[in-house]
């Protein structure tokens, strides 16, 4: 018996693991170019640029080289800057996570028709530019406004004012980073099918403990990309530090720029950015290691 | 092999090092007979020979005629405007009489913001895409001696004899022959009057002490421009900020990050002053004198006793300019004593136009005696210009002064 085989109508697994390989290729193309135009390239001059040495022939000028020294150096010079911006970003975020999770919730499970409308108001303020909103700010904290009136009044304040002080810092944070908190905490909550809530509750979960133990779990991913978005974001932010902290209330950011502008000094304030960008690195892979979801990588 | 001129280029460039290589140098098409010498004399030496004169700044090919435009960068609120209408009215008037079209940008919003911007493509001899730049001294110096600036020509320019005779002569640019000032001004105290009454108990702030008054503890703010805000504290120190050592410096840094560490200075600023005091949250200030002028009545100002500092903003041709030529004829037009009262009454800040303030009269008599923009003697004689700094001082200054400001 010769089994008969399909020879010309069907391609061989061979082959058609090239030729969808090679589809495969063409779509990672765009976005491969596009990152290694806009990406690759740039940071690698920025890691080169932060190996380089002051020119020993003209002052302010710097030459290739291999300096080591610059990222101990500013280590050294921005420590404080550098815990702050974690600090005043880890708050932010867990205040954004606090305020946009119940949101996000109410979006998702009661809002019923005006959901579009909400999800629409939530990105709204987004339409303004960055800068506008966080200049708004200084209106809203100022030492004659309501709200500082109102906390003064209730001896609510240790410093008698809000504006150019942390607090003022990580509000801005909070409210400029809110929506890229709610909106991933919104699409995974969305996806929670309510009969599984129904179904806890058929096996005599409490309401709290259904929460806990189905719709929580479920969300998991929605908090893990939303804090990544604000986090990230904020950890590394200048205006809101600049334009309502004050000069204590400096970010990492505000140190990159000043050795950007005002030093011309391009080799700490890379060695800065790419310390910045190494150690978020690394801390969102041992928080995505420990949120247990690899699959979001 | 040194001559004599080009000695005098040297100390024209100061201490101020150029960056300018000579393979630059020689690539610039408008080379001046002084920079030839340089690069000449530079041939059979090193590099930095021929760095050390000052370089001149390729020309393009001058579009002016065929092209009848120009763009002008500016500070914000730096020009008369009218307000209802939102447009310019000197400007607009320039335009009609001589039908260039005028872009004008107000881009500058800080010296050092502005040069980071543009630096790359002057570096490597690229149009910055503007015909007319205003910049602080001490930056306009820079630009000079990098030659990233056009050598002015001032036969386009015969307006600029009435350029007043104080400064016509200045360290970064002898013979004005690169730049032309646009408004000088004062750095000063300024400050809230009725809060200043409610606080210390008195309508004038005379001395840097009642700023540093315990009861003002988090209502002050200074300006985030180094050479204003350690111009006054080292005057107050008792030192010259025109002329001064690094002991002086030092101790003046001492004291500005005390009272920045004590929360006796709410924050450090640039435009952003003039909002806070506006809203109530600071009392008082240094800031400059314009801008304090143009708040209004229930604000005042003044320079401390121990002397304020002065600095010019000055209007210079970047390199590779295709509207040299337009550029100058705006130069020229500013220069008239007319439209310098025009600018100046909106503005508040010192005309450097002589006989500006004969045509004032017809312009608002009211401002014939401004001091703030026509300064009476005294207030010349309390104002220092801040000393030149070469770039080794600049950046080590400049990082002492940013530690102190919490960078």
């Amino acid at each position: 018996m010769v089994a008969v085989v399909p020879t010309s109508a069907q391609a061989s697994p061979a082959q058609v693991a090239q030729r969808s390989s090679k589809t495969g290729y063409a779509l990672l193309a765009p976005g491969m170019l596009w990152l290694i135009v806009f990406f690759a390239v740039p940071f690698i001059t920025l890691f080169l640029t932060s190996l380089q040495a002051p020119s020993p022939t003209q002052a302010g000028k710097y030459v290739p080289a291999f300096e080591l020294a610059n990222y101990g150096q500013a280590l050294a010079d921005y420590w404080p800057q550098f815990i702050r911006s974690f600090i005043y970003a880890g708050i932010a975020t867990a205040l954004a996570l606090l305020i946009a999770y119940p949101l996000a919730y109410f979006i998702a499970f009661k809002a019923g028709r005006w959901r579009s409308l909400m999800l629409v108001l939530v990105v709204a303020p987004s339409f303004a530019s960055f800068l506008l909103r966080t200049y708004a700010w200084k209106t809203i904290l100022a030492d004659e406004s309501f709200i500082t009136r109102t906390l003064n009044t209730l001896h609510l304040l240790p410093e008698g004012r809000i504006l150019n002080t942390w607090i003022a810092v990580i509000a801005g944070l909070t409210y400029n980073f809110l929506p890229f908190m709610i909106l991933p905490l919104y699409a995974a909550l969305e996806k929670i099918d309510p009969r599984l809530v129904e179904a806890a509750g058929d096996l005599y979960a409490s309401p709290t403990t259904a929460f806990r133990k189905v719709t929580w779990p479920l969300s998991l991913p929605g908090v893990v990309a939303g804090t990544l978005l604000t986090f990230i974001p904020a950890a590394g932010d200048y205006i809101n530090a600049q334009l309502l902290g004050s000069t204590t209330n400096r970010m990492i950011g505000n140190a990159i720029q000043v050795n950007f502008i005002e030093f011309r000094d391009y080799p700490t304030a890379s060695a800065l950015s790419v310390m910045l960008m190494a150690v978020i690195l690394i801390m969102v892979f041992t928080y995505i290691r420990r949120a247990g979801t690899e699959d979001l990588l | 092999m040194m001559s004599k001129r080009q000695e005098t280029i040297a100390a024209i460039a100061g201490t101020m090092k150029s960056s300018v290589s000579r393979r630059r140098l020689l690539q610039a098409a408008g080379l001046s007979s002084a920079a030839m010498v340089a690069a000449a004399c530079g041939a059979g030496g090193d590099e930095s020979a021929s760095a050390s004169g000052t370089p001149s700044a390729a020309a393009a090919e001058d579009m002016s005629d065929k092209d009848k435009t120009v763009v002008w960068s500016n500070w914000p609120l730096y020009i008369d405007v009218n307000e209802d209408t939102g447009s310019r009215p000197t400007l607009e008037a320039f335009q009609k009489e001589t039908g260039i079209t005028v872009t004008y940008n107000e881009d500058v919003n800080d010296n050092n913001e502005f040069y980071a911007k543009v630096r790359t493509q002057l570096e490597q001899g690229q149009d910055i895409g503007r015909d007319l730049v205003v910049l602080t001294d001490w930056m306009a110096g820079l630009w000079i001696s990098n030659g990233y600036a056009q050598k002015l020509d001032k036969a386009n320019i015969p307006n600029s004899a009435n350029l007043i005779p104080k400064l016509q002569d200045v360290a970064f640019d002898p013979g004005r022959e690169y730049s032309l000032p646009w408004q000088s001004g004062f750095g000063v105290l300024g400050w809230n009057i009725q809060s200043l009454q409610d606080t210390l108990g008195t309508k004038t702030l005379t001395s840097v002490d009642q700023l540093f008054d315990p009861k003002l503890k988090g209502r002050v703010t200074v300006l985030s421009e180094m050479r204003d805000t350690m111009g006054i504290l080292l005057a107050y120190q008792g030192a010259d900020p025109s002329n001064f050592t690094d002991d002086q410096w030092n101790s003046a840094i001492e004291l500005l990050t005390q009272q920045v560490d004590s929360g006796q200075i709410r924050q450090v600023t640039g435009n952003d002053y003039a909002g806070a005091l506006e809203s109530g949250d600071v009392i008082a200030v240094i800031g400059w004198s314009g801008d304090i002028v143009q708040l209004g009545d229930a604000y005042d100002l003044g320079l401390p006793e121990t002397g304020g500092t002065l600095w010019t903003d000055n209007m210079l041709i970047p390199a590779l300019a295709q509207h040299k030529k337009n550029a100058e004829l705006i130069m020229n037009y500013y220069y008239e004593p007319k439209v310098a009262a025009e600018v100046a009454a909106y503005v508040q800040y010192v005309t450097p136009v002589q006989g500006a303030q004969e045509a004032m009269k017809d312009v608002d008599p009211s401002l014939v005696d401004a001091q703030w923009i026509f300064p009476p003697q005294e207030i010349l004689d309390n104002s220092y210009v801040f000393m030149p700094l070469d770039t080794a001082k600049e950046e080590q200054y400049q990082r002492d002064f940013q530690k102190a400001i919490g960078n």
